[in-house]
């Protein structure tokens, strides 16, 4: 079956069968920076967002996304122009293996337009659904409040 | 001596030379090498805890269209090893193989399928026949060593390649013991003594990135192996044995990591992947899904620990006792050193003591396999120790921080553990040369409230108790005399160097900080490094990332590259200032001479290589270690204790760590935080569940808890500055020792809130609620 997506801003049709995972697709079409760890839905590394909103890749159907809108996190910032959040992660410290960080920065990118000034407690519910077994998640917290500052302008 | 020294690359929180790229998720980990003509393989586990194999046919499988092809036991050549990643000759019994004729737990390997697609190759997984002859299994390690026991090892090929105990028909696959003064005698005298038993579970690493490899074959024939590996130059080593061929033959590449943990210092997939390919002439990948991961891996292991203390009235500790039985499950890897390391990265801390009894008893069981785990015994070996010492506080109406400070090591003291206590051989003395204990100690206290922590205890709540512990810690940096890191630096014209390195970058962020190293030792920003690390073809040598050793080890192997490196740019330098070299100064990227003229490196470089007298600016270098100086640590926790659920929660959790000199201190915090953290859920929910045939019922993200965001408690962490005479600017290690410390010190919050002493992990509600109701 074919189905349309727009991915990071780019509009196209993809063929795919209709048990093709999302994540396989994107894998499959380049979308290396979706990162594949539990494959059963859990540990949130292969997180998307889907018309904004962050979902799992690995457990949805390429077709459940047709004609909506995919961000990776190649879609919201570059090595040369990143993301505020991107320049916190690696400013504060909250990158240590990076595996985790693309899912876990499309989480609180979403969190962040939901809600721009999160407490400590709203962050953690926000980001709940990334593991992260390096960090010990500290430094990633405070990534998020200082971009989440930044973002408002009151830094 | 000093403990801050002026330093402009080292000390400072420069950027991780891959963060950005791998926040904008640019930067390869192995997955991301796939090009799409790969095979997928997949392994057929057994079902059975314990079983010959009388029989297997795949003609089936082997018949499918789009399978490539199936290898069993009859297939691969028989050598026995270790799947261990340590120094060669490794001091585990050799009692593994590729494709084993007999299997050992649920979950080991039986036979292998490489097909065009993951689903494919498991629908011919399907299709393979098995013959098994069931064995009676061996669950419990209190059973292994009994007469009637069945022997799981009875294949007259395993066996160790350095004499160290290793009796397999007995279920024993290993032993140590070391004793010092008289213990019986000494704890005679002592006025107060305590015992008991503890017991450490089994674990998972949990990286979020599985073990995976590609293996495909270069225009040249040679195996060239990309992998999620800790150890790039044993996997070589191992692969080679193991497919009996030369080492030249292949060539292995670690790229970016997802975590490791000591999971990945282990060769679990690419000998049977790189097997695949020489059968199919196809590259092939393999990546373990969860549940591999969790029951086909390695783990933490299983310890139960008869110990004994004693002390005279002034709580001055004159006897310790430690008898381990650890369990290493069907297979032996790394479980002589880590049961050694219980001991070895313990007992010294209380060095006083008259007598010592240190013993390991290393067994096999029909469970999954033990191997390296983030602090190697020693996480076992303190849960045991500082509840033990804990009880023995309490039994002298003590201070447990006062009891700590009256008896830990200090600098300039040294303990008989050093020396007797090595990896499958005899260990290494050494005087501790930088000690920052009593710092840590004062520095936590002062941080947490521990002397204003009465005023916490109310909660407001009948059913909910609040309580509060400590403990203290050590570890090592390296393996002394046995491990080895080398470097490699060469200049580049604008000035800039690429530095090669063995070093393993599992995460850790040992690129950034091996990269300041040289830098602050080239005067130049670290910008200007340019590391590249963990290829056997184009880096040098190093054992890999294990040990607490990348900072101090590789940092020493790159200050030596860097530091002659440096020599030469003055020496030419110099040359081209008409000087001496005695006459000439290193300044910020440049080199100066008596009358304030300067050369730049840039100019050093050109004129080194295209110039005058031309010969290229570079190095290489190597260290090995005679000492392994420990990091220190002092741990408090605050815990509440539902008292109807039985459910603990932490509230608040301090660490203060002396790492030397941080060598960036942000990843350094980052070390302990994710260390301890995982200590917490280590100590209130990670366990592995077994049924009663031995299979790992738990082998899911869905039923095994790791801590999430939400479970992250109030943390805060301070690094205690001190300076070591023999590591890099004064750097130790940093990575391992924070997991030793939530075990103890939560249990002994837990006591302090309720009054039961929970002797066995996880703490979970059920434990916490039946120790509450006895």
């Amino acid at each position: 079956m074919q189905i349309e997506l727009e991915i990071n801003g780019e509009r196209d049709t993809y063929e795919v069968a209709p048990a093709t995972r999302l994540i396989d697709l994107l894998r499959r079409e380049g979308f290396q920076e979706v990162k594949k760890g539990c494959d059963e839905g859990h540990c949130g590394s292969c997180t998307v967002l889907l018309d904004g909103m962050p979902v799992l890749s690995c457990v949805m159907f390429a077709a459940q996304a047709d004609d909506q809108s995919i961000t990776t996190i190649e879609g919201i910032g570059t090595i040369d122009d990143p993301h505020i959040l991107q320049r916190e992660f690696v400013d504060k410290g909250a990158v240590q293996c990076g595996f985790c960080v693309p899912g876990m920065i499309l989480s609180a990118k979403a969190l962040l337009e939901e809600n721009p000034s999160p407490e400590e407690d709203e962050i953690k519910r926000g980001l709940d659904g990334n593991y992260c077994r390096c960090t010990g998640y500290v430094k990633q917290i405070e990534a998020v409040q200082s971009a989440a500052k930044k973002m408002r302008g009151d830094a | 001596m000093s403990k801050t020294r002026d330093f402009s690359e080292v000390n400072q929180n420069v950027e991780k030379v891959d963060g950005m790229a791998l926040a904008c998720g640019q930067d390869k980990y192995v997955a991301d090498f796939e090009t799409g003509d790969e095979l997928h393989l997949k392994i057929l586990r057994s079902p059975h805890a314990h079983a010959r194999i009388k029989n297997i046919d795949a003609s089936e499988a082997e018949a499918m269209d789009g399978v490539a092809a199936v290898l069993t036991h009859e297939d691969v050549p028989r050598v026995a090893q270790t799947t261990a990643g340590q120094g060669y000759p490794e001091p585990s019994p050799y009692d593994s193989f590729m494709l084993p004729r007999k299997v050992r737990f649920v979950g080991d390997r039986v036979a292998a399928v490489a097909a065009e697609s993951e689903a494919l190759a498991e629908a011919a997984l399907e299709k393979i026949e098995v013959d098994y002859e069931v064995l009676e299994p061996v669950l419990d390690p209190r059973d292994s060593m009994k007469e009637d026991a069945p022997v799981i090892h009875d294949e007259d090929d395993c066996h160790t390649v350095i004499p160290i105990p290793f009796e397999p028909e007995r279920n024993l696959a290993s032993s140590v013991e070391f004793e010092h003064g008289d213990l019986e005698e000494e704890l005679e005298k002592c006025d107060v003594v305590v015992e008991n038993e503890y017991e450490a579970q089994y674990a998972h690493h949990c990286p979020v990135e599985p073990h995976i490899c590609i293996v495909r074959k270069d225009p040249h024939g040679r195996l060239v192996i990309t992998t999620s590996t800790q150890v790039p130059f044993h996997v070589r080593r191992i692969v080679a044995e193991r497919l009996e061929m030369p080492e030249k033959k292949i060539r292995v590449i670690k790229p970016r990591i997802g975590g490791g943990f000591g999971g990945k210092q282990e060769v679990l997939i690419e000998d049977i992947t790189a097997a695949m390919v020489l059968e199919t002439g196809r590259p092939v990948k393999f990546e373990f899904n969860r549940r591999e991961e969790f029951a086909s891996s390695r783990t933490r292991n299983h310890e139960i620990l008869d110990m004994a203390v004693g002390a005279d009235t002034d709580g001055r500790i004159q006897a310790i006792k430690m008898h381990i039985l650890m369990n290493t499950g069907a297979y032996g890897s790394h479980c002589l050193t880590i049961v050694c390391n219980s001991g070895s990265k313990v007992l010294p801390l209380y060095n006083k003591a008259n007598a010592i009894s240190f013993k390991g008893t290393v067994v096999y069981t029909n469970l999954p396999s033990g191997g390296a785990y983030r602090g190697y015994g020693a996480t076992q070996g303190y849960f045991a120790i500082e509840s033990l010492l804990d009880e023995l506080a309490e039994e002298l109406d003590m201070d447990p921080v006062e009891l700590r400070k009256i008896n830990h090591i200090r600098e300039g003291e040294t303990s008989p553990v050093f020396a007797a206590l090595g990896e499958g051989k005899e260990g290494v003395e050494q005087t501790i040369e930088s000690c920052g204990l009593e710092e840590c100690i004062e520095q936590g206290k002062e941080a947490f409230g521990w002397d204003e922590r009465e005023k916490r205890r109310e909660t407001g709540d009948k059913t909910k108790k609040r309580g509060f512990g400590m403990c203290t810690l050590m570890q090592g940096s390296s393996i002394p005399e046995i491990d080895m890191a080398a470097a490699s630096i060469k200049m580049n014209e604008d000035g800039s160097f690429n530095l090669h390195m063995g070093a393993t970058d599992l995460g850790t962020g040992s690129d950034t900080v091996l990269s300041q190293i040289a830098a602050e030792t080239l005067a130049v920003p670290t910008d200007d490094i340019i590391p590249y690390s963990s290829d056997t073809d184009m880096t040098p040598f190093d054992v890999g990332a294990y040990a607490s050793s990348t900072t101090y080890l590789s940092g020493r192997a790159v200050k030596k590259c860097a530091s002659n490196v440096r020599d030469q740019i003055l020496e030419r330098g110099a040359k081209m200032l008409e000087c001496d070299v005695d006459d000439v100064e290193l300044g910020y990227k440049e080199v100066a001479g008596p009358d304030g003229e300067t050369v730049s490196f840039s100019e050093i470089a050109v004129h080194s290589l295209y110039e005058a007298d031309q010969r290229q600016i570079a190095a290489h270098e190597s260290s090995i270690s005679h000492k392994s100086p420990p990091p220190f640590s002092a741990h408090f926790a605050e815990v509440e204790v539902d008292t109807e659920t039985g459910k603990a929660e932490v509230l608040r959790y301090v660490n203060a760590t002396d790492c030397g000199t941080a060598i960036h201190p942000r990843l350094a915090e980052g070390q302990c935080e994710g260390a301890v953290l995982n200590g917490i859920s280590y100590a209130l929910t990670e366990e592995f569940q077994f049924s009663s045939k031995g299979k790992l019922v738990n082998a899911s993200f869905d039923s095994y808890n790791v801590y999430k965001m939400t479970d992250l408690p109030d943390m805060e962490t301070i690094l205690v500055p001190t300076y070591e005479n023999t590591g890099p600017y004064g750097a130790k290690s940093v990575s391992e020792i924070g997991i030793n410390g939530p075990l103890p010190a939560i249990s002994n919050a837990i006591y302090d809130a309720v009054g039961v002493r929970m002797r066995t992990g996880p703490f979970t509600p059920d434990r916490i609620l039946e120790a509450l109701e006895e």
